[in-house]
């Protein structure tokens, strides 16, 4: 593993770390979407910060598009209150606007920017270890990994300052109200990282990555557990995770190391939804199984106990009648029939089920008499 | 430039296709809008990318139709694995949309960074299709989109009524009997094809809007159903047209983000325009229900004077009438001389008359 190599791993971590943070409160709040409408606004705002600026590596930059981030946000929710329209549409009103006027920009002064569309949306996470960050003669890495460590750094900070503040609001904003926070405040605090976010990470890896990685770990983290500084770490985790192995898929095809961790971030999101402990798919069938066969059980206790002693119990107990009288799939019917055995439920003598006593307590539990 | 439109074989060609593009997918972004799905033409713009590589892949063919199908498939797979997700887990539309728009995309990035580097094959013509590049636009593009957005409104048109109903009230078209699950993918396979026809047109990012404008500004003049399809799918061709001839009488203004615009135009104007749930008309409207409240406060006010003075003809300086009801009182006052409910004893006095008063027990209810 070369230097490059292991630079260009060092930025896609930290990268995904920075963005799975503020994606657990965007997907908590049901506001994933809008780190796809600010990703791409971002772009009409690097552009007019070049043209106030002049220099694509001024740190205004980063500011000009947090602004155009914020004021994505402020449109959206503007249209909204309008009530003319909903959430889903002001969302897809607003950013192609904003990265229409930016994509003008851009075409109508291509001379002076040195900016292309295609990097703002793709990224080229190859080429983080050409771009070096000197500060007193002296290689502190690339720039993108310095970028990014700050804006890591930053929404670790905030995030812990305003642990509390954040959870309540998100799980409880009216009681948050209640209680004196500003859930607006805070919603436009968590907008404005997310924001910062996506304008640092735009350059090392594209606008669609950054949702990706905003959105797909801290989702699959969700499906994994209950609790927030878990799903936080979680989504870490999985981001980081992503990132890496991205790396080593873009390696293996010669393909686009974004583009690859996209694919490792739907990898992993789709493992979660099928193999999460308890709300996985495969989980969830596996439970729906069993309590089917445990439900047959407590029916088939009860069928016997009904019958135990009278006339017909001779007829109703034979086990190769019970799919008639309990209308089963014969092969359903000797697997209950089985289970039950094996618990001690009942026995079987001359093809007849008897009851046993763990059987009869189980029907009378069942009945609740 | 009327006349280029016309005369001008490219100019004429671009803005047919955007004319096209805007019909199909104004009207059925109409349900879209509708069903809230708005972003899911952003989603399924998005997963189409890696079914555009893989039909180039399979094929080895550049056939506008070939490329359109393969993103057409990708697109609808996509949109089902959403459904999916949202179906089975607790993960909700808005992030299950966003993963797999993610997601997809870089599957498609992948495949087509490993095609470029790999095959020696030019890829020119795939590209195209995440910024689109109208100006291209050939006349056998012109029937891929005919085509597929022909078919698609077909559609769309045959199954009016269960889509219909499927978008106001899909719990009872459940009741009756429906089938709405299938209706529900039937009707999001359309959105998808209307969706892949525009790619190459505007491409992947702007798509969404061409989905979401035209509705949502065609929403704000009507509450029919068809009327509302029909506005939108005009929006779709005014700003198609408006785009492609804006675009190519400037230099350097790319045709997708310049029909965008248009679009944003569109659905500003109707936000505050259109009758009675546009902004301008809302705050007439409001200020129209204020004068009147005032109106009628001012009356009562003067009423309950005359009462408690025991005489009609009594006048009441405007400074006293300030008191309850604020300096704008000058303006009720005249209201009510005009209706005859109240007359000027003197100089900034005012009493109510016999019809005034009259009407002021009216509005008590006595």
């Amino acid at each position: 593993m070369t230097s490059a190599q292991l630079e260009i791993q060092l930025v896609a971590v930290v990268v995904a770390v920075a963005c799975a943070l503020p994606g657990v409160f965007l997907v908590l709040r049901r506001l994933a979407l809008v780190s796809d409408a600010i990703s791409h606004a971002v772009l009409l705002g690097i552009v007019l910060a070049f043209f106030a600026v002049g220099d694509l590596s001024s740190p205004l930059l980063l500011v000009g598009a947090a602004a155009t981030g914020l004021l994505t946000v402020f449109l959206i929710e503007l249209l909204q209150r309008t009530r003319l329209v909903r959430e889903d549409a002001a969302i897809g009103l607003v950013f192609p606007a904003l990265f229409s006027v930016g994509v003008i920009l851009i075409a109508r002064f291509a001379d002076t920017v040195h900016l292309d569309t295609d990097v703002v949306l793709l990224g080229e996470l190859a080429f983080a270890p050409f771009e070096r960050f000197v500060l007193f003669g002296w290689d502190w890495g690339p720039e993108a990994l310095v970028e990014m460590g700050f804006v890591l750094a930053l929404n670790v900070l905030v995030i812990a300052l305003l642990y509390k503040e954040l959870k309540l609001a998100t799980f409880d904003p009216g009681l948050a109200l209640a209680l004196g926070f500003s859930p607006a405040l805070l919603h436009y605090g968590l907008m404005a990282l997310v924001s910062i976010t996506a304008v640092g990470a735009f350059d090392a890896v594209g606008s669609i990555l950054v949702v990706a990685l905003m959105v797909g770990p801290p989702a699959a983290a969700y499906l994994l557990t209950d609790r927030l500084p878990v799903m936080l770490g979680l989504a870490a985790l999985g981001g980081a995770a992503s990132a890496v192995g991205g790396f080593w898929l873009a390696h293996a095809l010669d393909a686009s190391i974004a583009g690859s961790i996209a694919a490792v971030v739907g990898i992993e999101f789709g493992a979660a939804v099928l193999f999460a402990p308890k709300r996985g798919v495969v989980a969830l069938a596996r439970r729906h199984a069993r309590q089917r066969v445990e439900f047959a059980e407590a029916m088939l206790a009860i069928h016997l106990l009904q019958h135990e002693g009278t006339p017909e119990a001779l007829a109703e107990s034979r086990v190769d009648h019970l799919d008639e009288h309990l209308r089963w799939e014969r092969s359903f019917a000797r697997r209950v029939v089985r289970r039950a055995e094996r618990r001690g439920y009942v026995v079987t003598t001359d093809g007849r089920l008897l009851l046993t006593d763990r059987g009869r307590a189980l029907a009378r539990t069942a009945l609740a008499v | 430039m009327i006349e280029e439109l016309f005369s001008d074989y490219t100019l004429r060609t671009v803005a047919l296709g955007a004319a096209l593009l805007g019909v199909v997918s104004g009207s059925l972004g109409t349900y879209a809008v509708l069903r809230r799905q708005a972003l899911l033409g952003d989603a399924i713009s998005h997963a189409a990318l890696p079914g555009i590589a893989l039909a180039f892949l399979l094929t080895a063919s550049k056939a506008p139709v070939v490329l359109t199908l393969g993103a057409a498939l990708a697109g609808w797979a996509g949109t089902l694995l959403v459904m999916a997700v949202v179906r089975t887990t607790r993960v909700k539309s808005d992030s299950a949309l966003a993963i797999v728009l993610s997601v997809f995309f870089g599957v498609g990035l992948v495949l087509l960074t490993h095609l470029q580097r790999s095959a020696d094959a030019s890829q020119a013509g795939l590209d195209r299709y995440l910024f689109g590049q109208a100006a291209a636009l050939l006349e056998r593009d012109l029937v891929t989109i005919g085509l597929f957005g022909g078919v698609a409104l077909g559609v769309a048109l045959a199954c009016w009524k269960e889509f219909k109903l499927l978008s106001f009230d899909p719990d009872f078209a459940a009741t009756i009997g429906l089938r709405v699950r299938a209706y529900d993918v039937l009707l999001t396979g359309l959105l998808v094809l209307a969706v892949v026809v525009g790619l190459q047109t505007v491409g992947v990012v702007l798509m969404s809007a061409m989905v979401v404008a035209p509705a949502a500004a065609a929403r704000q003049w009507t509450d029919r159903l068809g009327v509302m399809m029909a506005l939108a799918a005009l929006f779709g061709v005014v700003a198609g047209v408006g785009g492609a001839v804006v675009s190519s009488s400037a230099e350097r203004m790319p045709t997708g983000p310049t029909i965008v615009l248009w679009l944003t135009g569109l659905v500003v104007v109707s936000l505050l325009a259109a009758p009675r749930r546009g902004l301008v008309w809302r705050f007439a409207a409001d200020r129209r229900r204020a004068g009147r409240l005032r109106l009628g406060a001012a009356l009562a006010d003067l009423d309950a004077l005359a009462v408690r003075h025991g005489s009609l003809e009594h006048g009441h300086s405007v400074s006293v009438l300030e008191l309850t009801a604020g300096r704008g009182v000058g303006r009720s006052l005249a209201a009510l001389e005009e209706r005859g409910w109240a007359q000027r004893t003197a100089e900034d006095e005012w009493a109510i008359t016999e019809a005034g008063r009259d009407e002021a027990r009216r509005r008590r209810g006595g």
